[in-house]
């Protein structure tokens, strides 16, 4: 089987196969990094805008990197300085981006759906960067690709997602991403933040930390998205750590091998405990390193043109 | 569908691999410069039993890589992307005479995307090739050191093989 999709703007329409085929090219480009010439001409003479309409720091730097490394020519694009505030509209924007010759457009923005409408006005190829509380689909395939490098498989495991779910796109991307690729996935955190209407995505809700991380193979841990929450959510930070913060003595009652991942940025002292954080059991660096290898691959799958993959 | 020809048998196959290895023998005096490196998929058995038959003659191991160049492809944008296979080089290839190994020899782009990509991992003193089956139809101006069997092909034919490291192995043309 071979990848046909001109864009990636969830994981939802994915299949486990194309799951599998990004994870497995992937592994191809994470090898590209550890040579002493980590630039392969790939993407030679192609246009990427990165069009980042919400602020962005670790997730920008990492399609730039990757772009950089298939040879792209690389547009940047954000809030800070553009036309937004001049008031011109996303699809305008987005046009006369498309009017420069512009192959591939990665967008971050607030609005849920924004890639996908701009995947019906323009030619180019969109790529999801982050799109509101709707998805990431870059940080689940990094956290799928980490978890089966670390485990050597992902069907079956159990993973429990700890933290804001409700505003998280990386949630909402991790669970349709390793549900299908056979995960048993267990969301934990505030009543208010994981309601029971995810047990829909086919996964389990329990609002009680310890027996949620007690079998789990993987502790997912999710900030609280402040700048999405409309009203406070819960009485008090401290309270949320007290309640849900990973800290030693919850991770003493977890499996020994039990691996701690976080997509970043960490609030040390909140979700998780200073130390842990740096800890031998978590991969949240792994997490940065792998996320520029699925971006590569993602590009590099995309620009793939019609037709049979067989190459003569 | 007419039924397959079979152009090489798996003792041909062994035939013209130890006669391949006698002529990289020939032409490289320095043996401990030589190395092997294999495109895969098909390049890639046939660059390890090329290496066993070297080590015999040489009476010492002969070094073997594999390269993948999808990356380095000029139709990438045309077809599917494809799939990559793992690179190993588990040596420098500066200075060193590589052997470029692959099965079937056609348009060329498979070896100039070969030695684009081999460049990122040194400078070789020289680049040979060396190629089972050399079906013609080159693309560009390439040429193979080492020929296991020239096979004068239409562009509708379609040459397939089945190798295994352990020997066994045949080389089919088909015609679509």
């Amino acid at each position: 089987m071979s990848w046909h999709r001109k864009h990636l703007l969830d994981i939802e329409s994915l299949t486990a196969e194309e799951i599998t085929i990004v994870l497995d090219t992937a592994r191809a480009f994470k090898a590209v990094g550890k040579r002493t010439i980590k630039k392969v001409p790939a993407l030679r003479g192609k246009t990427v805008v990165n069009l980042f309409v919400e602020p962005s720091t670790r997730t920008r730097i990492s399609f730039e990197l990757a772009e950089q490394r298939l040879s792209a020519d690389i547009i940047n694009f954000s809030t800070e300085a553009s036309s937004f505030k001049k008031g011109e509209t996303l699809k305008d924007t987005a046009r006369n981006l498309e009017a420069l010759n512009a192959d591939f457009i990665v967008i971050r923005h607030s609005a849920s759906g924004a890639p996908h409408f701009l995947s019906r006005v323009l030619g180019a190829h969109v790529i999801n960067a982050g799109d509101g509380a709707h998805e990431h689909p870059t940080q689940a395939l990094l956290d799928a690709f980490t978890i089966r490098e670390k485990k050597g498989k992902i069907a079956g495991l159990n993973v429990t997602i700890l933290g804001d779910i409700l505003y998280s796109r990386v949630a909402r991307s991790d669970i349709w991403a390793l549900t299908k690729l056979g995960a048993k996935v267990t969301l934990c955190g505030p009543a208010t933040l994981v309601p029971k209407t995810f047990e829909q995505m086919g996964c389990r809700v329990t609002h009680d930390v310890e027996e949620a991380i007690r079998d789990a193979d993987i502790i997912n841990l999710l900030r609280i998205q402040h700048e999405r929450q409309r009203k406070t959510m819960f009485p008090s930070i401290g309270e949320y750590t007290q309640l849900f913060g990973l800290n030693k003595a919850r991770l003493a009652k977890t499996r020994p091998d039990a691996l701690i991942m976080h997509p970043g940025p960490i609030n040390r002292g909140v979700e998780i405990d200073s130390e842990i954080a740096d800890c031998a059991r978590s991969v949240i660096l792994e997490q940065v390193t792998n996320g520029l290898a699925v971006r590569m691959a993602v590009l590099f799958l995309l620009n793939g043109g019609k037709g049979p993959q067989e190459l003569a | 569908m007419p039924e397959p020809t079979v152009i090489l048998d798996a003792v041909a196959i062994q035939r013209a691999l130890t006669r391949i290895a006698h002529e990289i023998v020939e032409r490289n005096e320095v043996s401990a410069e030589v190395v092997l490196v294999g495109i895969p998929t098909g390049g890639v058995p046939l660059a390890r039993r090329l290496a066993n038959i070297l080590s015999e003659i040489w009476k010492q191991p002969v070094a073997v890589g594999t390269l993948d160049v999808s990356m380095h492809r000029d139709d990438l944008d045309q077809r599917a992307a494809p799939k990559i296979h793992p690179t190993v080089i588990p040596f420098d290839v500066t200075g060193k005479t590589v052997v470029l190994v692959d099965d079937v020899l056609f348009s060329g782009r498979t070896i100039r995307a070969a030695m684009d990509a081999l460049n990122d991992f040194g400078r070789p003193k020289k680049i040979q090739l060396a190629v089972l089956v050399d079906r013609g139809h080159r693309e560009l101006p390439i040429k193979a050191d080492f020929v296991g069997k020239n096979v004068p092909t239409a562009l509708d034919e379609k040459i397939s093989l089945r190798l295994a490291e352990n020997g066994e192995g045949e080389v089919l043309l088909e015609r679509k």
